[in-house]
């Protein structure tokens, strides 16, 4: 018996290395595959069809909100491209891909879009994601577009990456400069979450920002995303130092919170936030008046009046059943960043990914788009964006800018 | 009878070192033939990870058999301290093989000694209530990493834990820890080949412990505390000695996960519970005391939703419910009665019969 338990053991040993193998061999086969089908694009490319562009962001968890705008963004943009008779005549074929808004895993779906042919990158939706797969991009020299990873890491050291964002630094020092030239306010308190990058990253340069401005920090109180429900203390400090202006550079659905409890307890100063806030009429069960007078600082509302946005949204609206967010109107900008990039650089999708980066990269620094969240977009030799950043106030339930 | 066995357990060990080769000469042969896919190539470093820490923690849960759901703490240990010598050694030590070499023994020491120290006033409690202080451990490191803010400038190393403000850095200063936003710029050291010399070394090691005196006193601790405090083995030594010998390891594996990655953030999705409890699950659904699973088990539930991207809005669906049916078809006592009456072992015991 023990003989047979040798063997046995032997044989399913063996069995199981067989099982690996084969599963090697099948996965060896499905790349080859893929490489077939790579290179019939590449040919029938020639005859007139096909850029590969893909995204990345989170679809499932806790930021898939983020994620999926971006992906219809994205693909709202590409199908207007491909019904208009494509980039110089060539169609968009368009790959999301999810990344659970992990590290790991965006490196993984970068991977994924790669052997599927990707010639350029929309992505990542978040910041950290975008730093470890702009690392992997810039190896490649894959001509990468952010549409929201707002840290300046994702673009430090990377010539092939571009945002269409602003950065958090230039968004923290935007509203310090803000507050300051136009006294919005002498004593100002921050609420922040010290667990989110963009969050502390746009405290960091708005507190080092306001050291040169008229205003003082009073206090500074973070919240971490694990305790992220009852705000009192935060208020009751900032209520205490006799701060006039609180500042939120945060997500909407805490910042519907923070307005809440405020009132709640009878604090009633100005608030004042950054692109994040951006959504927060819409949330449910909140009272939208309480919103009243709040001032932010965003690229993009969905109900400006101009003409581009108006038709943005009612055709995302159309398409998707929601209104979109400023990370849909950045994908959006992006796609069509991209489009203009290709028109000034004339790259074809015959190019190999490391002459289209390169030629892209020389496009961007001529081009100038105008997008959904800004004018006159343009970028310098580092991917930064230069765009004016619109101050916006919700007045009578409705943003609007301020002159 | 002694003999036997001694040459059974070295067999034993030999097939796992030989899979774990044979997969390595295999996956160079397709590299070098070109024909594995990007995805499959960025993968491989992940799986040493994953593979690592199966085993590290299979010793804890299999061979100490103790319930441990801290494993990611120690692991995010092993990831900042083992980037934070890289990052700051970065143009001293321009061999990135010897750099690499000392961050994973940092990482592994430093993981060991906070496994130890938590390990001695956490394993005098059992069962449940160990595995929820452990959890509560894990946490607390996870939060500690996310406050922490150090910046290097001329005249030294700066500390602070309110923010990268506060360090004061001089206009050259480098902020190494960034807080919530962790480190960035970690240089990319790790690659397959290393991974799987770390594999084998953590074999190696895990395996030889099992088969030590000091190995059959741990499991003598497990199958019976009573009886092994009555012939005298030092339980707190020997629980001691798994404990951190795993956490040491688990750092190692979280070396190997920093230096893949150009940032490292201390997140609830990649160092929080949630990375504890896949790790726990790769042991369950491997073994439980069963080296050679956690490794088959680490592998396939790190390829599965990768593989299921096909599926896109679905995969981390199916991927949850081909988990449910691994679990049942590997310990469902019905199921296992099932398998064995048509499994090839019966079929031959059966043509032998007939012979």
């Amino acid at each position: 018996m023990k003989k047979f338990k040798k063997v046995m053991s032997l044989t399913l040993v063996a069995a199981m290395t067989m099982a690996l193998l084969a599963g090697c061999g099948g996965s060896a086969e499905t790349a080859a595959e893929g490489e077939t089908s790579e290179s019939e694009a590449v040919e029938t490319s020639v005859a007139g069809e096909g850029f590969k562009i893909g995204a990345i962001g989170p679809s499932t968890g806790g930021a898939a909100v983020y994620g999926l705008a971006v992906k219809n963004g994205a693909e709202l943009a590409i199908k207007e491209i491909n019904a208009a008779g494509g980039i110089n005549g060539y169609q968009i074929e368009y790959n999301f891909q999810d990344d659970e808004c992990d590290n790991e895993k965006s490196v993984n779906a970068y991977n994924t879009l790669k052997d599927w042919g990707m010639q350029m990158l929309v992505g990542t939706t978040t910041s950290g994601c975008c730093i470890a797969v702009a690392a992997e991009s810039a190896n490649d020299n894959m001509f990468q577009i952010t549409p929201s990873g707002s840290s300046v890491d994702c673009i430090k050291g990377n010539d092939n990456v571009y945002q269409v964002c602003f950065t958090d630094p230039n968004q923290g020092i935007a509203t310090a400069q803000y507050i300051g030239e136009n006294a919005v306010a002498s004593k100002v308190a921050v609420i922040y979450d010290s667990s989110d990058v963009y969050s502390s990253g746009i405290y960091e340069k708005f507190a080092a920002e306001a050291a040169n401005q008229s205003f003082e920090i009073v206090s500074a109180e973070a919240f971490t995303a694990d305790n992220k429900t009852d705000f009192s203390v935060q208020l009751q400090k900032a209520k205490d130092a006799g701060a006039e202006l609180v500042f939120l550079p945060i997500y909407y659905t805490e910042a519907s919170l923070i307005l809440t409890q405020a009132n709640s307890m009878g604090y009633t100063p100005k608030f004042f936030g950054c692109d994040g806030l951006d959504g927060i009429l819409n949330v449910e069960n909140f009272d939208a008046s309480l919103a009243e007078g709040v001032m932010l600082l965003t690229p993009f509302a969905a109900d400006a009046q101009d003409d581009a946005t108006k038709s943005f949204v009612s055709a995302y609206e159309a398409a998707y059943g929601e209104t979109p967010n400023q990370f849909a109107a950045d994908a959006y900008d992006a796609v069509y960043i991209i489009k203009a990039a290709v028109e000034k650089s004339g790259v074809t999708p015959a190019d190999s990914v490391s002459d289209i980066c390169d030629k892209m990269k020389a496009a961007m620094a001529e081009i100038s788009v105008d997008g959904l969240t800004g004018e006159a977009m343009s970028w310098d030799e580092d991917g930064a964006v230069n765009k004016a950043p619109k101050a916006m106030q919700i007045i009578n339930g409705n943003y609007s800018l301020i002159q | 009878m002694k003999k036997r066995n001694i040459s059974k357990n070295v067999k034993d060990n030999i097939i796992t070192y030989g899979i774990v080769i044979v997969a390595y000469i295999v996956i160079q042969i397709l590299i070098s033939a070109g024909s594995l896919s990007s995805l499959m190539q960025g993968l491989l470093v992940p799986l040493c990870v994953y593979v690592i820490l199966a085993v590290s923690l299979n010793l804890t849960v299999g061979i100490l058999g103790e319930l441990s759901l801290g494993h990611a703490g120690f692991m995010c240990v092993g990831a900042f301290t083992g980037a934070f010598f890289s990052r700051c050694m970065e143009n001293v030590i321009t061999i990135d093989l010897i750099r690499f070499i000392l961050a994973l023994i940092i990482g592994a020491v430093c993981a060991g000694v906070i496994g130890f120290l938590i390990g001695m006033p956490v394993l005098r409690l059992r069962g449940d209530y160990l595995a929820i202080v452990t959890l509560a451990f894990g946490e607390i490191i996870k939060n500690i990493v996310n406050v922490l803010y150090i910046g290097k400038d001329s005249r030294g190393f700066h500390f602070s834990m309110k923010d990268s403000i506060s360090l004061g850095l001089e206009t050259d200063g480098d902020v190494i820890i960034n807080g919530a936003q962790g480190i960035t710029g970690t240089p990319k050291d790790s690659n397959f080949t290393i991974g799987v010399i770390l594999i084998l070394i953590t074999l190696f090691i895990v395996l030889n412990l099992i088969h030590s005196r000091d190995g059959r006193a741990i499991m003598s601790i497990r199958d019976n505390l009573i009886a092994a405090e009555s012939i005298g083995i030092n339980i707190t030594k020997y629980k001691l000695m798994a404990f951190s010998i795993s956490a040491a390891l688990a750092g190692v594996a979280g070396v190997l996960y920093s230096h893949n990655l150009n940032s490292l953030m201390a997140t609830p999705k990649n160092f929080g519970y949630n990375m504890s409890i896949m790790i726990l699950v790769f042991v369950v659904l491997g073994g439980i005391g069963n080296i050679r699973g956690s490794i088959i088990a680490a592998v396939v539930l790190t390829l599965l939703p990768e593989l299921l991207r096909g599926l896109s809005n679905y995969r981390m669906l199916i991927y949850a419910i081909v988990l449910i049916v691994m679990m049942l078809f590997n310990w469902s006592p019905k199921l296992i009665e099932l398998r064995k009456r048509f499994s090839v072992k019966c079929l031959i015991g059966r043509s032998k019969e007939v012979q």
